[in-house]
Parts: C-alpha cells; structure tokens; sequence
C-alpha cells in the first residue's frame, strides 16, 4: 500500500481486499467488553476538518480512539484558518506537534494531494473527502458493506466484488462518494452503472470504468445494489434539473421501485439522506436499505485503514502473508 | 518460509499425535477434569493444535470441550518495527472466558514475546479462573518470565537455528522441523 | 557616437552576416563590415531577430508590486529578448483613466529597460458595464490604442459593440478575454476528462468559443478590428479561421504556456499549471500549433501573469491562476514551432515582432532588421539547450510551469534602440 490514502483510485485490488478483510476482525472489537485495542498507542492523529462533517469526524475519531491512538481534533471554524491562515501553515503547525497523521477533510478538490505531496509535512495522510474528488473511505465501507451482504461475511473473507451489479444514483457531478465508488468497485471487479439526468453527470464521465444511464427503471432490475446519492436542492435553482417533484418521480427510490429490485438487492445511501427527494422513508426504513449498518461499517473500515498505515514502521505490504518464524 | 534443504525433522506425524494426547491427558489431571477449560489457539498453527487437542479431550472425557482462536497481531510489542501484518481472527467460544481455565495453544514457545501479547489481548476479553499455556515445541531462549505448563516435546537450539512446525490442516503434512537460519536474516524471533 | 559591431549572425535565421549599430540605429547590415572602432560581439551561429514585442504582459504596478512592477517586469523582458511590452490594465487601481495609464507609461520610461505601452481598460473597473474613458486614455502621453479588460470578459454584447466602434475613431483595438461568465462560474480547469477525474469545476471551451465567434461577429458587423487574447481550444482557431476567410478584421494571440503543456498536468494539483484560460488538451495544443504556423493566429503573447509564492503554495483552488512568462517565451517557442519545423525564425520574427507591434501600433518597435531602423535587437543562442531554474529569473514572481524542464535556446544580448540591456545573457 502507498503511504497516503488520496483516493480510491490508488488502490489495487490486494490492497483493497487486505482492507476489507481487516476491516472484518475490526468489526468484532465492537462485539466485545473492552472495545479498544492498543495498537496505535503513542501515535497521534489529527482529524483537520476544514469542512463542517460531524459524521465522518466521528466515525474518523472512534476508529482512532479504539486504536488507542492520541486523537486531536482541529475544525476549522472558529480557528486561525478562518482568519486566513494557510492549508500549510496550519499543516506546519501541526507537524510540529509532532502528528503521524493527519486525516483530512477539505472542500478544496486535491487539496490532501496537494499536502501529502507538497513537501509540507511528513506524516501520512488521509483523504476524509475533499470537494467533488475523493473519498475513499467511504468507498471502501460501501465496498465492505456490500461484500457482508450479498457475498457473506465469513464467506467474503479474501474475495473482492466480482461480477456484482452495483447502479448509483443522483448527482455524480458532485459527489466525490460517486467517483470514490467508481474506482474501488471497478477494481473489485464490480460492474457499476451510473444513473442520473445529464445535467448531473461530469463531461468526461464517457471515459469512467462503468457504464451510463439516464433511466432508472431499465437498470433496478439489473442491480444487486443500488446506492442513492444525496441530491442537495440548492441544485434545482442552478437549473440541474425542474423541479423537487420532477427529480423524484424520474430518480428517486420509492417502494414501488424497490420492489422491482430483485430479492436479494440492497439499498445504500452514504447519508445524510434527503427523504422525499432521492429516497422515500418507507424505502430507508426497510431491511433492505443499509444506511446504519454503514455506518457502523464506516468505523471498522477507518480502524483497519488506519492500522495498515500507521500499525507498523511503513505501510503493509500487500499480499506478504509473512509467515512467522520461531 | 522454510525451504532450507538441511532441515531435519524432530518430530514426525505419530510423533505429534502422541505428545498431543500426552498433553490432553495432562490437562485433564491438573484441570481436575477439565470441565471448565477452553482451549484458544493462537493463529495460525496454533488453532490447529487447539482444535486437535480438544477433540482429543472430549474424547477423554465425553463432554463438549469449547475451543476459539485469539489473534495477537494488535498486541505485539514488535509492531513498530514491521510493516503491518494481517489479521487473523480471534473467536472466543460462546460462553466466553470469564471465571474459566483459559488454556492457551501455540506451537513454538521461543522468546515468550507471543504469550505476552496473549495474555494482554486475553485482558481485553474477559478474565479467566486461570491461563495456561500449551506449547508443542519448546526451544527455549526466552526473553520474559513466561513458561509453558505443557510443552509436547523440550528442544534446545541455537539461536541460528529455525524451527518449523507444519500441520496438515495448513501444510499438508504433519512435522516440525529443525534447519539453520540463512546467513543474510538477523536473529530476530 | 558608439558603435556595435553583431558579427556572423544569422539574420533572421538566414546567411551569416555583420549588422554595425550606430548609436540608437543600424547602419549596415552585410558581411565584412570594418570592425574599427566598435565594439565587437561575436554571434557566429546564433541568430538575431527583431527585437520582440510582447502584446500581453501584467507588469502588477501599481498596486500589486509585491509580484511585479514596471522595473522588475521591463527587466524581466528584457532577459527574454523582449524590447517593448503591452502592460493589461488590470492593476490597482485599475488603468481606466488618462492618469494611471500614464503612470505606467512613465515609469516604463524610467526602467529603460524596455518601452512600456500601457493596455486601457475597456470599462471602468473592469466592471463591464461602463466604457472607461478610451480617447483620454489615447490622447494622453501613453498613447493608448489598446484596450482590454483582461481578466475579465466584456460578456455584455452592446458594451462590446461599443467599444469595438468607439475606437475606431482613433484607430484603436479591443483585445478580448473570451469567457462567458456563466459558464465559468466555479471554473477551475480545462472541462472534460482530467477535471471529471479530479473534480475540479470545468472551464468549457465553449465558453470561449461562444464569445469569439460573437466578437468577430459584432466586428464584422459594425466594421471595426478586433483582437482575441491567448486564444486556447481548437474550436477558436475554427472560428478565426472561418472569420478571416470572410475578410473580418480579426487578429488573435496565442501564450507559449497554451503551445506546450495541457490539461494532464492538472494531476498533480500543482497550483503553477492554474492558469486562465485554462491549459487545454493535447488535441488543442496541435491546433494552436498548427494555426500559428499558417498565420490564423498572428502572435505569440506571454500573458505574464507574476503571483507572489504564497499565492501558488496553497491548495489548487485557493491558488491565483497565472503563470510568469517573458523570460521563457522564446525558448518554448523554439521548441514547439521551430524544433518542430513548423515555423521558421523568420516566422518567429513575424510572429513575437512584426505583427504585434503592428497590431499594437508600437511606432518604432517590430521593425526589419536592416539599415536605417531603430536598433531593436535580440540575439538568440539557439544550439543552448538547458533546465529552467526560477531562481534566476529577473521577475519578481517565480511562477513558472517549467521549473526543471530542459528547454532550447537563450536569449544572450537584447538592445533596446542601440542600448544594450542584456549582455552575454546578463541585464546590464
């Protein structure tokens, strides 16, 4: 594995399946009386959050703390960043307390590239979504969280997506969740189908492993998972699309949709969901849609991720089952 | 891995058969029955021996003998000087360890560096009546005060010296050998 | 009076000859002209061209001199051969009066490094919405007979209409920064494959050709001249070759930067690569190649665009977008145009020379390199090959695209009117 975790685009398909199936005996640590491990004791994290995201900040820290990592936590707001001070002074300082890595959050697309590679700092970094490019942990917990549900959780262990049909839905343009997902599913040997009006598709998308659709109903049949993406409504006043009403009936999931799903399929949202827009409560509250469980997926992933890259003295060599010698 | 063509075996498949069944016996003595044990193997090979010992002991004593496996990867104190290794799985047995005899399973007890993150990991789980250790090849060079209260068969080596368990669950055949460490490796356990 | 004596330079790239200065003139251009008397500069194998003119320059004063000003930036030019530069008018406070553009004017006379002719604004503040005072601007001593709101776009088509017929009273120029505002809302880099991978907002081509076929349009229709800045996709070049068939008086400019590097560079999220219009593709780079050779686009212009580090050493979209360019100009010509064989120095003479100082009108300036012209000169080494390092740049700013990349040719001597201003590659 690289050092930085950027974008899903980074990693091969090893690297991926090491992270999931770590990420599987993470998930127990939440099964037990003590939920803490002390692999990561006497290391230091910081969360740096120039963007408001409580959810991903949260899941970041529990991961961190379970690992027994020192966590620090720097939000924008209210800080010397509002008042002008640089991504790079603020890395410096940051570097200078001595922090072994820096998860980050930024509403600049490449802007934890851009740290990681600048010669700023030298601590590992790690992409917690940055403007309309990545976001590779959620990628991966998506990831996760489809192989739990339609290869097996045990049965998973050591296999990638091959084959699965996954459609995502809604503002690709946008959405840094839609592209994360793209890379990482393609490389797990998913088929991906991208479903939005194309207005809400980036020029370039023809160039994307994964196929393209602006008709939801001729791919739900067809998809094992579908992944609704968050259509915010600021979106219609920019003339993405006519109405709320219109955007719903021709791209939102509702139960009639969901049950021409096949049995098996599931639904995914990366949340925060906008019910009555992309996806109707009886949809979300089903059994078949997974918002919660990814969720708690998302903390597994964020431990294993942050094991493989700062558990050792560099990052774990994939596919080096090493053997121990006695 | 173990390609050293002048490694010798120590032990042969009947060989590890008979110690294990020693092994069950004596547990059976000192645990008084054993009826409150649970055997966890520590991954791999370990789990192996677990699962062998412990059929072995229903068979002594006609009872349901709850074995898991506790993976020690988060808990070594060697962490920092690897890359990260991958995770093997811990799985305790339904009714847990609290209050029970814990009887820990590896193969090679050499520095003791291994039971100690054991023991510590095992802390994070629950806490048992008592923790032993069984051990199919002791080669001593022990670098904490760990001993094992079963040991299949005492070894001395040098330290330039490797020790190899194979098992057939995970080698396809059953023996421990003993070969010389490559020149270039340092002697790290 | 002093005398120089050039001797075995190819001339505009053709035979070896002598060219003797006199003073502020050339007085002979042959082969054994008498040395006595003069001092002697060997240019056997370099070439020597006209001094160049460079129609684009942002020379930041006043206002901005922690980037640049006249001085650094006029001494810059003439590090890269330049002799006369066109400063844009996008300063603080911006060049929209009689007052600032002489100013600049001024202070261009005192560096002495190169003739400074300041750009007025097209409307006041570069707003767009009211013609700043163009004959003022003309009459003033700057002499003004270029107008642009580089930086921004005259988007509203009656200001534009305006201001293409107003000038023609004076027989003015509107160069255009073509960018349909809205369509470049959030525009971060070039639209299309590279910015739906990184998730930049794209800057469409479309944005820009939309706005120059309405520009050689209104040309056409009101009978004025227009000139188009840093012209940047293949689909422009269309346009103004289509607009020039149809006899429209169109002239457009294209930046080294845009002959060179595209869109690709991007990944790197490197903020020295933001630049605007933004770097296109591969596809546009041979197009604007190929329409400079055969003359549909008419110049070469640097947009010198210096930025304080600070402004670059950030993330992608908090940083300033432009790129330094004077003292790089000639060698990325060399290497996309002439290494190429698609253009030779004569060409190249046409190109960074002639026609930019007559579409700028600069008297004196572009002028042939023959006996009894102003001695504008510029010496060319171009067997040099070598990497470009910033930190020996005359500019204040070291924005550069190019650190470390190995590039042909250097300008070793420039003279300003029979000064020299760089000698053996250093500013006097």
């Amino acid at each position: 594995m690289q050092r930085h975790l950027i974008s899903a685009a980074d990693l091969t398909r090893d690297d991926a399946v090491l992270i999931l199936d770590t990420a599987e005996e993470m998930a127990r640590v939440a099964d037990r009386p003590i939920k803490k491990l002390p692999t990561l004791r006497g290391r230091t994290v910081v969360n740096l959050f120039f963007e408001d995201s409580t959810r991903t900040r949260i899941s970041f820290e529990a991961a961190e703390k379970r690992l027994s990592a020192d966590v620090i936590n720097f939000t924008a707001k209210g800080s010397s960043v509002s008042k002008g001070e640089s991504l790079k002074d603020t890395a410096q300082t940051l570097e200078a307390m001595g922090v072994d890595a820096v998860v980050i959050r930024h509403g600049a697309s490449g802007a934890p590239y851009r740290l990681a590679t600048s010669g700023w700092i030298d601590a590992a970094v790690i992409n917690a979504g940055d403007g309309t490019h990545q976001h590779p942990t959620q990628a991966l917990l998506d990831a996760f969280t489809m192989r739990r549900r339609l290869v097996g959780r045990d049965a998973g262990l050591g296999r990638d997506l091959d084959g699965r049909r996954i459609t995502i839905v809604g503002d690709v343009l946008h959405s840094r969740v839609a592209r994360s997902n793209v890379d990482l599913l393609h490389t797990l040997g998913a088929e991906v189908t991208l479903v939005a009006p194309p207005t809400l598709l980036p020029v370039g998308v023809e160039t994307w492993p994964c196929e393209v659709s602006y008709d939801l109903d001729s791919t739900l049949t067809k998809s094992d998972a579908v992944m609704m993406l968050r259509v915010q409504r600021e979106r219609m006043n920019a003339a993405f699309f006519p109405t709320e009403r219109e955007y719903s009936r021709r791209y939102g999931l509702d139960g009639d949709r969901m049950a021409r799903m096949p049995e098996h399929a599931i639904v995914m949202h990366p949340g925060p969901m906008v019910r009555g827009m992309e996806i109707t409560a009886e949809v979300a509250d089903s059994d078949r849609c997974t918002v919660v469980e990814q969720v708690t997926n998302g903390v597994s992933i964020r431990m294993a991720v942050l094991y493989l890259l700062l558990g050792g003295n560099e990052p774990a060599v994939t596919h080096a089952r090493t053997t121990e010698e006695k | 891995m173990d390609t050293q063509s002048d490694a010798r075996p120590v032990l042969e498949g009947p060989d590890i058969a008979r110690v294990l069944t020693r092994i069950a016996h004596e547990i059976v003595e000192r645990a008084k029955g054993a009826d409150d044990v649970v055997l966890l193997g520590i991954p791999t090979r370990g789990v192996f021996l677990a699962r062998r010992l412990a059929a072995k002991l229903e068979q002594i004593t006609e009872r349901k003998v709850p074995v898991g496996s506790l993976d020690i990867t988060m808990y070594r104190d060697d962490l920092r000087m690897h890359p990260p290794r991958a995770l093997a799985r811990t799985e305790i047995p339904g009714d847990g360890i609290d209050g029970r005899l814990v009887v820990l399973v590896d193969d090679v007890l050499f520095s003791g560096r291994t039971i100690r993150a054991a023991l510590d990991a095992l802390n994070d789980i629950g806490r048992p009546r008592a923790v032993q250790l069984a051990v199919l090849v002791d080669r001593g060079h022990r670098e904490l005060p760990i001993r094992a209260d079963y040991v299949g068969k005492n070894l001395p080596t040098s330290l330039r010296e490797t020790v190899k368990v194979q098992l057939a669950e995970e080698d396809g055949r059953d023996t421990v050998l003993l070969g010389a460490k490559p020149a270039t490796q340092g002697a790290q356990p | 009076m002093s005398k120089i004596l050039i001797r075995g330079a190819k001339v505009l790239g053709g035979e070896p000859q002598d060219v003797l200065i006199e003073g502020r003139t050339i007085a002979q251009v042959g082969t054994g002209l008498p040395a006595e008397g003069a001092e002697i500069v060997e240019a056997a194998g370099k070439v020597l061209l006209p001094g160049l003119v460079d129609l684009h320059t942002h020379l930041r004063e006043p206002g901005r001199e922690d980037s640049e000003t006249v001085l650094t930036g006029t001494r810059a030019a003439a590090s890269g051969g330049y002799t006369t530069v066109f400063a844009m008018a996008n300063t603080f406070p911006v060049a929209d009066t009689a007052g600032v553009v002489e100013q600049v004017w001024r202070l261009g006379k005192e560096s002495g490094y190169c003739d400074v002719q300041p750009i007025g604004a097209v409307t006041v503040g570069l707003e767009g919405s009211k013609l700043a005072e163009l004959g003022a601007m003309h009459e003033s001593a700057a002499g003004v007979t270029v107008f642009s709101d580089d930086g921004k776009c005259v988007h509203d088509a009656v200001i534009m209409r305006r201001a293409l017929e107003y000038v023609k009273a004076f027989g003015g120029v509107v160069a255009q920064h073509a960018q349909e505002p809205r369509l470049t809302e959030g525009a971060q880099m070039n639209e299309g494959v590279v910015s739906a991978e990184l998730g930049l907002g794209g800057w469409p081509a479309v944005a820009e050709e939309s706005i120059i076929a309405r520009d050689v349009l209104l040309a056409e229709h009101v009978g004025s001249r227009v000139h188009i800045c840093h012209l940047s996709t293949a689909g422009s070049v269309e346009i103004v070759r289509w607009a020039k068939s149809r006899g429209i008086d169109v002239t457009a400019e294209v930046t080294p930067h845009h002959l060179l590097l595209t869109d690709e560079l991007v990944r790197s999220y490197n903020p020295v690569y933001k630049v605007n219009p933004p770097l296109r593709t591969e596809r546009d780079v041979m197009a604007l190649r190929e329409a400079l050779a055969d003359g549909t686009i008419d110049i070469v212009a640097t947009d010198h665009a210096p930025h304080p580090h600070e402004d670059k050493d950030c993330e992608w979209a908090a940083a300033a977008m432009g790129m330094v360019g004077l003292e790089t100009a000639l060698s990325v010509v060399q290497e996309t145009m002439v290494d190429t064989g698609l253009l030779d120095w004569a060409g190249v003479a046409d190109r960074m020379s002639f026609t930019p100082a007559r579409i700028g009108r600069a008297t004196g300036q572009g002028r042939p390199v023959s006996a009894g012209e102003p001695a504008n000169l510029t010496l060319v080494d171009t067997a040099y090959r070598g990497r470009v390092d910033p930190a020996g740049f005359a500019s204040r700013s070291r924005n550069t695209p190019y650190e470390g990349r190995e590039l042909p040719g250097r300008v070793t001597h420039t003279w300003l009117r029979g000064k020299a201003t760089l000698v053996d590659g250093k500013l006097t």
